[in-house]
C-alpha cells in the first residue's frame, strides 16, 4: 500500500492504494467517479480514457503510482462550468445511444480538439480509432466533433 | 397478430388523494400467449401535476425509456416535457418484461396507447363534472382539459384527484395517425445528457455502504468443474477478504476492491476437471453440423412442392461460426442477501428471470427477491442470460454482504452464450429464364431455447418463427430446419437465426442472379412482382412490402446509375421481427478485402414512433452486422473459448465505419421491431459486391477469414 497525493478535476485527492492498482480503479472505486468506463481492461477500448495533464491514456492501463504529482482530467471535471462545447455536440447529434463508451469518446475527442481546433475527417479517425463503440456511433461522434470544432471546441 | 383489445384494463389502483394510477395490460411475449395479458407500466398523475410514466422494459441504448412513453404521451394529450420516466424492476404486477425479439414497441404499442387514452377520457370526465358541462364540450390539450366556450381550463394535476374516483372505460376511441403530436417527431432521448455528463449510472456504477466486489475464476472447459482450488497467494494480496466455491465451477475471489478481487484470482491455483468437452474443438462442431444435415427435418415453410419442382438445378451450402455479443460493458450484478429477502440491482434484459432463478439458486421464494434494473452498457442479447446475477447472490449469501460481481472482458468473451453456428443447404431449380420454380433452404443450427431446456414444438426451435421466414413468392418454396446438438452454450444475439438465414439465403438469390445473368435487383423485384401474402406461423409477409424497401433502398442509392471507378455495390433484403429490409452496399477492393463506404437501408417497420431513434437502431445495426460479417468469429480448441479480448475479437473500429442512410416507408400500420431487422441483409449485401467487384463468392462467415 501506498499514500498518494492525486490532482483529480482540479482538487487534491489523497489514496491509499497499492501503487500498481490502474488508474481507473482508483478513480472508480477509491474517488466514485464512476463515469470513466471499464471495458477491456487492456487498453485495446478506450472506454476508460482520462486526460493526464491534458493528454489522453487509458487508466485501465496506468499505474496510479505514475500520475502522482499529475493532473487527471475525468469525464466529471471537463464540463466544470456547464457542458463542454463537446457534450453540447453529442447531445444536438443524438451520439450515444447505450451510452457505455461515450465518456470515453468524449475525452478522446476533447484532447484532439485541445490540440487540433479544426481537425479534419482523417485526424479524427486517427485519434478516434482507439475507442469501441458496439452501438455503432462513430458517424455521429465525427459529427459531433465537427460541430464542435464550429463552435470552438478546444475551449 | 392478434387484437389485444381483450382485457388490457383490469386495476385502477386508487389511494386516497394519490391522484389517479392506472394499470393496463400488455400481450405475453408473443401474441395468443395463453397466458393472457398482464399489467406492464403506470401512468401516475399526480395533484402536483407531475406525471409519470413508468417504463417496464430495460434500456440498453435502443431508446426505450423515451419512445415507450411517447406512446402513452400521445393518447393522454400530454405535454412531453411535462413527463418524468420511471424504470420498473420485476415484479408480479408486470407482464413480461423481457427485452428482445425487437417486441418492446410491438407489443406495447396498444395496451400503452389505450392506458393513454383512458386517462384522457377519465380527465375529460372529470372536468366535464366540475364544470357542469357535456363532455362533448371539453377537449384535451397539452396536459389541460379545456372548455373553449367558457374559456376555462384545468390542468391533468388540478383533476387527478377526481378522475381517480372515476370508472375506467373500456371502449376507448385512438386517435389516427394523421393527428398525431408526438408519435413520429424526433424528439430527443430522455437518457442522453446524463450519459454525456458521465452521470448513467449503468450496473457496473451502482455501489451502496458495505459493498464487496467479487471476480471468479471458471473453469476453461466448456462444461467442466472445480476439482480443487489452493488460495494460500490470493489470501496475501491486501483487500482480499474471501475465496469459495460458486456452484461447481467456479471459484469467487472477494476483496474490498475490483481491482483487489483481480488480483486475488490472478494468483489462484485451481485444478480443474476438464470433463467431456476436453477435446472438442471447432472442427468438431462442423462435422457435427454436417452429420446432422441429412437427419429428417422440421418443415418451417412450404408452398406447393419444392421436391417435385424440375429444371436446371443449382445448389450451394453456406456456413456460419459461432459469435459473441461483446457489449462494452462486462456482465456485472450487485446482490444484497439478507436472511429472509435478497435486493438485486442488475443490468439486465430479463428482470424476472433474474428473480426467480435467484430465489431458486439461494433458496428464497421469487417474491423475496427484489431486483432493480439499471441501465445497461449495451445487451444484444447478452442479458437475457441471468448468469451474473445468480452469481452475485450466491457470493453475497456466502458474505453476508452486499456484493459486486464484476466480469472481465476476457470473462465476458470467453464464458459468453454464443450465436449458434449454422449449416445452410440451399438448392433452387431454374426455368429457361433463370428464375426459380422451386426453392429450398435447409437450416442446421442448434437450437438455443433447446440446449437451456425449453420446448422445442415439432423439432422448431421456437425463435425460427419470428426470424427464417420466406422473403419471396416462390411458388414451390420449402424452408426446413434440422436441429443439431452442441455442448457450446448458446444464447440470443441480436436478429437471432435471422443473421444466418438472411446471409444464406440473400447471397443464394444473388448467385441464382448471376446465374440468369440478370440485374440482382430486378431479379429480387421479379420475385416479389406478384402480391402476394405469406403466412409464416403468425407472421404474413407481403411482397408488396418487401418490394417497397428494395425500391426505395435502389432509388436512394442511385441504384441504376453509374458508380466511380473500382466501387461496386451489392443488395440484399430480408424480414424478421415483422419489419421488412433492403440494405444497398457499396464497396472498393483494397488489398483483397473490402473497404465499404456506404450503405443505403431501407425499411418499413410500419408507424415510426421516433424517427431520430430508428435511424440510431438502423445505424447500429449495420455497424455491428458488418463487423459481425468482416471479423466475428468464436472458435473452440480443446473444449475453451479462444478469443479472449477485443484484440483477437475486433469489433468495427471508426477507420472502417460507412455512412449509413435510413429511409423508413411512411406508414400507419402498426409498428414493428426496429432493433434488429438492419442487422441480417449486411452481410449478403456486401458478400454480394464482393462478389461484383471479384466474382469470387464468399460461402462463409466471417469474410476476413
Amino acid at each position: 500500500m501506498a499514500d498518494l497525493t492525486l490532482r483529480v478535476n482540479g482538487s487534491e485527492k489523497k489514496v491509499s492504494v497499492s501503487p500498481e492498482t490502474p488508474l481507473l480503479w482508483v478513480l472508480r472505486d477509491t474517488l466514485e467517479l464512476t463515469g470513466t468506463k471499464f471495458g477491456c481492461g487492456a487498453g485495446l477500448c478506450g472506454a476508460c480514457t482520462v486526460h493526464v495533464d491534458g493528454s489522453p491514456i487509458r487508466s485501465c492501463s496506468t499505474p496510479v503510482s505514475q500520475v502522482a504529482g499529475k493532473s487527471v482530467t475525468t469525464i466529471e471535471g471537463l464540463g466544470a462550468n456547464g457542458l463542454h462545447v463537446l457534450q453540447q455536440a453529442w447531445i444536438a447529434e443524438e451520439v450515444p445511444q447505450c451510452g457505455y463508451c461515450q465518456t470515453g469518446q468524449i475525452m478522446s475527442a476533447a484532447a484532439l480538439l485541445a490540440k487540433t481546433p479544426n481537425p479534419t475527417d482523417e485526424q479524427i479517425t486517427q485519434a478516434m480509432n482507439g475507442n469501441l463503440c458496439r452501438c455503432g456511433t462513430y458517424e455521429r461522434i465525427r459529427k459531433a466533433v465537427h460541430r464542435a470544432a464550429g463552435n470552438g471546441g478546444a475551449r | 397478430m392478434s387484437p389485444l383489445s381483450r382485457r388490457e384494463f383490469v386495476a385502477a389502483g386508487v389511494a386516497a388523494g394519490a391522484g389517479l394510477v392506472i394499470g393496463f395490460y400488455l400481450p405475453h411475449k408473443s401474441e395468443g400467449s395463453a397466458e393472457g395479458f398482464s399489467p406492464n407500466a403506470y401512468l401516475r398523475i399526480t395533484p402536483d401535476n407531475k406525471i409519470t410514466i413508468v417504463v417496464a422494459r430495460s434500456e440498453m441504448g435502443q431508446g426505450v425509456r423515451t419512445a415507450l412513453p411517447m406512446i402513452l404521451a400521445e393518447e393522454l394529450e400530454a405535454d412531453w416535457k411535462q413527463i418524468e420516466i420511471e424504470q420498473a424492476g420485476a415484479s408480479t404486477l408486470y407482464g413480461d418484461q423481457t427485452t428482445g425479439g425487437s417486441a418492446s414497441i410491438r407489443t406495447t404499442w396498444d395496451p400503452m396507447r389505450k392506458a393513454g387514452a383512458s386517462a384522457r377520457e377519465m380527465l375529460i370526465s372529470a372536468a366535464a363534472l366540475s364544470w357542469g358541462v357535456p363532455r362533448s364540450s371539453c377537449t384535451a390539450e397539452n396536459s389541460h382539459i379545456k372548455h373553449a366556450s367558457s374559456n376555462r381550463s384545468f390542468s391533468y394535476g388540478e383533476l387527478a384527484n377526481k378522475a381517480a374516483t372515476l370508472p375506467i372505460p373500456t371502449d376507448v376511441t385512438l386517435k389516427q395517425s394523421k393527428d398525431y403530436k408526438i408519435v413520429g417527431q424526433r424528439l430527443a432521448r430522455v437518457d442522453t445528457p446524463a450519459k454525456v455528463k458521465g452521470e448513467a449510472i449503468f450496473g457496473l456504477d451502482y455501489r451502496m455502504p458495505g459493498m464487496k466486489y467479487a471476480v471468479l475464476s471458471r473453469c476453461p472447459t466448456i462444461g467442466g468443474k472445480v476439482s480443487a482450488f489452493d488460495d494460500k497467494e490470493t489470501k496475501k494480496i491486501s483487500g482480499v477478504n474471501y475465496v469459495g466455491k460458486v456452484g461447481d465451477s467456479a471459484v469467487a475471489v472477494v476483496a474490498d476492491s475490483v481491482w483487489g478481487a483481480m488480483e486475488g484470482r490472478r494468483v489462484l491455483n485451481v485444478t480443474w476437471d476438464d470433463g467431456a468437452n476436453k477435446d472438442l474443438n471447432t472442427a468438431a462442431v462442423r462435422a457435427s453440423l454436417k452429420q446432422s444435415a441429412s437427419k429428417k427435418p422440421a418443415s418451417l415453410y412450404s408452398a406447393g412442392d419444392a421436391m417435385k419442382a424440375s429444371g436446371r438445378k443449382i445448389s450451394a451450402e453456406y456456413e456460419l461460426p459461432f459469435m459473441a455479443h461483446a457489449p462494452m460493458e462486462p456482465g456485472n450484478c450487485t446482490a444484497h442477501y439478507q436472511g429472509t429477502k435478497c435486493e438485486l440491482w442488475a443490468p439486465t434484459q430479463v428482470p424476472q428471470d433474474c428473480r426467480d432463478s435467484v430465489a431458486s439458486a439461494i433458496g428464497l421464494d421469487p417474491d423475496q427477491v427484489k431486483v432493480n434494473v439499471t441501465l445497461m452498457g449495451g445487451g444484444f442479447g447478452r442479458r437475457l442470460e441471468h448468469d451474473y446475477a445468480v452469481e452475485a447472490a450466491q457470493v453475497s449469501k456466502a458474505m453476508s454482504a452486499p456484493v459486486k460481481v464484476v466480469w472481465t472482458r476476457e470473462d465476458d468473451m470467453r464464458f459468453s452464450t454464443y450465436r449458434p453456428a449454422s449449416l445452410h443447404q440451399l438448392s433452387a431449380m431454374l426455368d429457361g429464364s433463370g428464375v426459380p420454380v422451386g426453392l429450398t433452404h435447409r437450416i442446421i443450427a442448434p437450437s438455443i431455447s433447446g440446449q437451456k431446456g425449453q420446448p422445442t414444438p415439432n423439432g422448431v426451435d421456437p425463435d425460427l418463427p419470428d426470424e427464417a421466414g420466406p422473403v419471396y413468392g416462390v411458388a414451390n418454396y420449402s424452408i426446413e430446419y434440422v436441429l443439431s446438438e452442441t455442448p457450446v452454450p448458446l444464447g440470443w444475439m441480436r436478429s437471432v437465426y435471422a443473421l444466418q438465414a438472411a446471409f444464406a439465403l440473400e447471397s443464394f438469390i444473388d448467385e441464382l442472379a448471376s446465374s440468369a445473368n440478370k440485374d440482382p435487383l430486378q431479379y429480387r423485384l421479379h420475385l416479389l412482382a406478384k402480391d402476394q401474402d405469406l403466412q409464416y406461423f403468425t407472421t404474413t409477409w407481403h411482397t408488396a412490402r418487401m418490394r417497397g424497401v428494395l425500391q426505395l433502398a435502389a432509388e436512394k442509392s442511385g441504384w441504376d446509375k453509374p458508380l466511380p471507378s473500382g466501387h461496386y455495390r451489392g443488395i440484399a433484403c430480408f424480414g424478421c421481427f415483422a419489419s421488412y429490409m433492403a440494405e444497398v452496399v457499396e464497396i472498393t477492393m483494397e488489398k483483397d478485402q473490402p473497404r465499404v463506404h456506404r450503405v443505403v437501408a431501407a425499411v418499413d417497420c410500419g408507424q415510426v414512433v421516433n424517427p431520430a431513434i430508428l435511424e440510431q437502431q438502423i445505424q447500429g445495426g449495420i455497424v455491428y452486422a458488418l463487423g459481425n460479417a468482416l471479423r466475428a468469429k468464436i472458435t473452440i480448441d480443446k473444449g475453451r473459448v479462444v478469443q479472449g479480448n477485443f484484440d483477437d475479437y475486433a469489433p468495427l473500429r471508426m477507420e472502417e465505419c460507412p455512412v449509413v442512410e435510413v429511409y423508413a416507408v411512411p406508414s400507419a400500420e402498426i409498428p414493428t421491431g426496429i432493433g434488429e431487422p438492419s442487422v441480417p441483409p449486411l452481410a449478403p449485401a456486401l458478400c454480394n459486391a464482393i462478389y461484383a467487384a471479384t466474382k469470387k463468392r464468399i460461402r462463409a462467415l466471417p469474410i476476413q477469414s
